[in-house]
């Protein structure tokens, strides 16, 4: 079910971002709003800037020029920023047991739940799994693992990095089904990833077209789906390839 | 057993030649002196390995993860420090804790304070080294993603250093393995003083240049069973974490 978002409460707000890798531009996004508790995907190409924006998103980098004000701070400080995190395409998993993979987060917070880690490995139908070695688990397992150890923390924003991107089916509909409650249930503000246009179309309430580092046009779903005012938009959409 | 002392000594070189010479004939003082060589030799490469392994380990993580300004540079002369031959680290030492030079005033030369010190700068390249190889072999992107877990820059490194642990528990056995084998640099700087600060390769020497091969050769294997001993513990705990 798509929904629009509840609040109009800028979260993130973006002016001016340019960001450039050895002198390579990668973004160049001039104005952006995030709004408390919408579910937004970026959508595009491989090599758009997707992940470059996630990243700044999650202030791991610093935007070459411009500014990201988190809840109004440009740089916000640590208990700001770890309100926010991410579940990466590929996850990198610690060499230790599921438990001490989800259970992470929460030690470098000096935090400790048992139960609610044992709960959320149950969520993501890992249970069985809880004491073996994360490096024996498959590519779907390991995602949600990775969906886990984010969970746990109770982010106020989760940023999403193709988060399905070739898994099987069950294991799709298994996250995209968490991604929801999520948003809907517990309000957390998602920002989506993904070159994957039926889930953007199944789980955003707006959606952002990223070509080449810039965004071409932003919308709410249904408008950007069915009438997408930019020929660019409209053909990614159709699913031609564009450049 | 004699107590091991890392304090001032007044013996001087001449001193220490006239000691080497070794007069106990009696098997339970034969006993007591070679419990005596392993302590010492234990005590001596122990202390120096965890000096060498406080200060390398985070040293070789630090320059690996984080901007270091000549860092190419630095890792040359680490790498070059890797291949330092003792008895020039051992000269060295000498120099510095002789009477008339610049650290004299310790009082050192000729004490296990002495060796401990020729064995820390002989193991800290290799702690660094390894350890740097180590953490660099980690997965680059593992350090963004703990980071957006919420790891601070110190936590990301003590996460990162223990995801590099076999390497870094291999800097620590090659480490060892370098001191607790090696004889220029304790003999220059220890002196090869029964009960003070012989050890177990020092005592190798004496009894080689005395002609007492079979007393040579069992020492020889006392050594390289400590050596497995220890390693083993070492291998052991990585293992356990």
């Amino acid at each position: 079910m798509q929904r629009l978002y509840k609040t109009l409460t800028p979260l993130f707000q973006l002016s001016r971002i340019r960001h450039n890798y050895n002198g390579r531009f990668v973004l160049d996004i001039d104005d952006l709003t995030i709004q408390r508790g919408e579910l937004f995907a970026i959508v595009g190409p491989s090599g758009a800037g997707k992940s470059t924006l996630l990243r700044l998103l999650n202030f791991l980098e610093s935007a070459s020029a411009g500014a990201i004000r988190y809840k109004e701070h440009p740089t916000p400080p640590l208990d700001l920023t770890r309100q926010i995190t991410t579940v990466f395409q590929h996850p990198i998993l610690l060499h230790r047991t599921v438990r001490e993979n989800v259970d992470y987060g929460l030690r470098l917070r000096d935090q400790r739940d048992p139960k609610r880690v044992d709960e959320i490995i149950a969520r993501v139908g890992l249970a069985a799994f809880a004491a073996s070695a994360a490096d024996s688990l498959s590519g779907g397992e390991r995602q949600r693992i990775a969906l886990a150890r984010a969970l746990i923390l109770n982010p106020e924003v989760l940023l999403l990095d193709e988060p399905t991107a070739n898994l099987d089916p069950h294991n799709v509909s298994l996250i995209e089904s968490i991604i929801r409650e999520e948003n809907e249930q517990r309000g957390i503000t998602i920002v989506l990833v993904t070159h994957n246009i039926f889930q953007a179309k199944r789980l955003a309430a707006r959606v952002g077209l990223l070509l080449n580092g810039k965004l071409i046009e932003v919308g709410a779903a249904k408008e950007f789906f069915e009438n997408p005012k930019d020929e660019r938009t409209k053909k990614f959409v159709d699913g031609e390839l564009i450049y | 057993m004699a107590k091991i002392s890392l304090g001032r000594r007044s013996s001087t070189l001449a001193d220490s030649e006239w000691l080497m010479t070794d007069s106990q004939n009696d098997p339970l003082s034969a006993i007591s002196n070679m419990l005596d060589i392993i302590s010492l030799s234990l005590f001596v490469s122990g202390i120096a390995l965890i000096i060498a392994a406080i200060i390398g380990v985070p040293l070789g993580a630090m320059l690996a993860l984080r901007q270091v300004i000549f860092k190419k540079i630095i890792m040359l002369i680490i790498y070059t420090g890797m291949g330092l031959p003792p008895v020039v680290v051992g000269l060295v030492v000498y120099i510095f804790l002789s009477r008339e030079g610049a650290l004299g005033w310790l009082g050192w030369l000729f004490t296990p304070s002495a060796m401990i010190t020729a064995q820390v700068i002989i193991a800290l390249p290799l702690v660094v080294g390894l350890t740097a190889s180590a953490v660099e072999n980690v997965n680059p992107e593992l350090r963004l993603q703990i980071r957006s877990l919420g790891a601070t820059p110190n936590q990301a490194m003590w996460t990162i250093l223990s995801e590099a642990r076999a390497g870094v528990v291999a800097a620590i056995v090659a480490a060892f393995g370098g001191i607790i084998s090696e004889v220029g640099a304790v003999m220059l700087v220890g002196g090869n003083i029964e009960g003070s600060t012989r050890v177990l390769t020092t005592a190798i020497v004496l009894e080689t240049r005395k002609g007492d091969f079979g007393l040579a050769l069992s020492l020889g294997g006392v050594l390289l069973t400590l050596t497995l001993i220890t390693n083993f513990f070492l291998l052991n705990l990585n293992k356990r974490k």
